[in-house]
């Protein structure tokens, strides 16, 4: 046993631990809006999602270190007087939505693309943080 | 808060509306309002990924069916680390009543959502009747 092992040993942040692992399982199965789809390497993110019917310069785009935060809103047709509905079951109004990375992103480089109602972001990794592969030099 | 935290989540079609399908990919239900107007009847399906050339109208009988090609987009050389959603085609069918006109409907992709306009015949067309005062 190494020495830090002895030194750390704490039931309660053992119980934390265990209910930060419960409270993710519990939380995936309920899925915030919009649903989003990430892709990942080793150097950059992918992160799509379905947002059709918005005006793309109505979803604000913002990251900061890891997290990404999707938010906007969209308005759908309103039936007028005398107008009537027989089915409503599009979504309106406001969402907002935080999706945390696996590693610091390169905010000025993250690119946004909206087409056919998908919105597709590139977030590359800050080059700070990279893996470097460490030469041993030779004596 | 209830407006931020609110939960959509795509619904997989039951089953093919009509007949066994050749392509083995994931089949969702659009989620649609329609609108009645005066002149006519909107129709408007949330079809994200779809646009003009892959969405398929038809209208068979009394039966119009919308159906969706959606093309999967794969990013090059990363891996999926998170899937909160499913990509596939999309298709419902709806029975009309007799009074749209079936010559005049129009269709049109934005966004990825598709809007329908079926305008209602003339003999159906709700008439306003005015009530004059006795002389």
């Amino acid at each position: 046993m190494l020495w830090s092992d002895l030194e750390f040993f704490d039931p309660w942040r053992e119980i934390e631990r265990m209910e930060k692992v419960l409270s993710r399982l519990t939380a995936r199965s309920r899925v915030e809006f919009p649903a989003v789809n990430l892709w990942l390497n080793g150097d950059e993110a992918v992160v799509t999602t379905e947002l059709p019917g918005i005006e793309p310069g109505n979803i604000d785009i913002s990251v900061i270190g890891k997290s990404l935060t999707l938010r906007g809103s969209r308005q759908t047709e309103e039936a007028k007087e005398g107008e009537s509905y027989h089915r409503r079951e599009r979504w309106y109004g406001k969402f907002s939505k935080k999706i945390e990375l696996p590693f610091n992103v390169d905010a000025d480089k993250v690119t946004a693309k909206y087409s056919k109602g998908v919105l597709t972001l590139h977030l590359p990794r800050a080059e700070a943080e990279k893996p470097r592969k460490i030469s041993i030099a030779a004596e | 808060m209830a407006e931020t935290t609110k939960e959509i989540k795509k619904k997989e079609a039951k089953s093919p509306e009509r007949a066994e399908r050749t392509r083995s990919r994931r089949l969702y239900r659009p989620d649609v309002d329609i609108i009645e107007k005066d002149a006519e009847i909107v129709l408007i399906a949330d079809m994200p990924g779809v646009d003009e050339k892959s969405v398929d109208i038809t209208l068979e009988k009394n039966v119009l069916t919308i159906h969706g090609c959606v093309e999967p987009e794969v990013p090059e050389k990363l891996k999926l680390a998170e899937s909160e959603y499913g990509v596939g085609d999309y298709e419902r069918a709806f029975t009309l009543s007799d009074e749209i006109d079936r010559e005049k409907i129009q269709a049109t992709v934005k966004n990825g959502v598709l809007k329908l306009i079926l305008p209602k015949a003339e003999a159906a067309r709700a008439r306003k009747i005015e009530v004059k005062a006795e002389a």
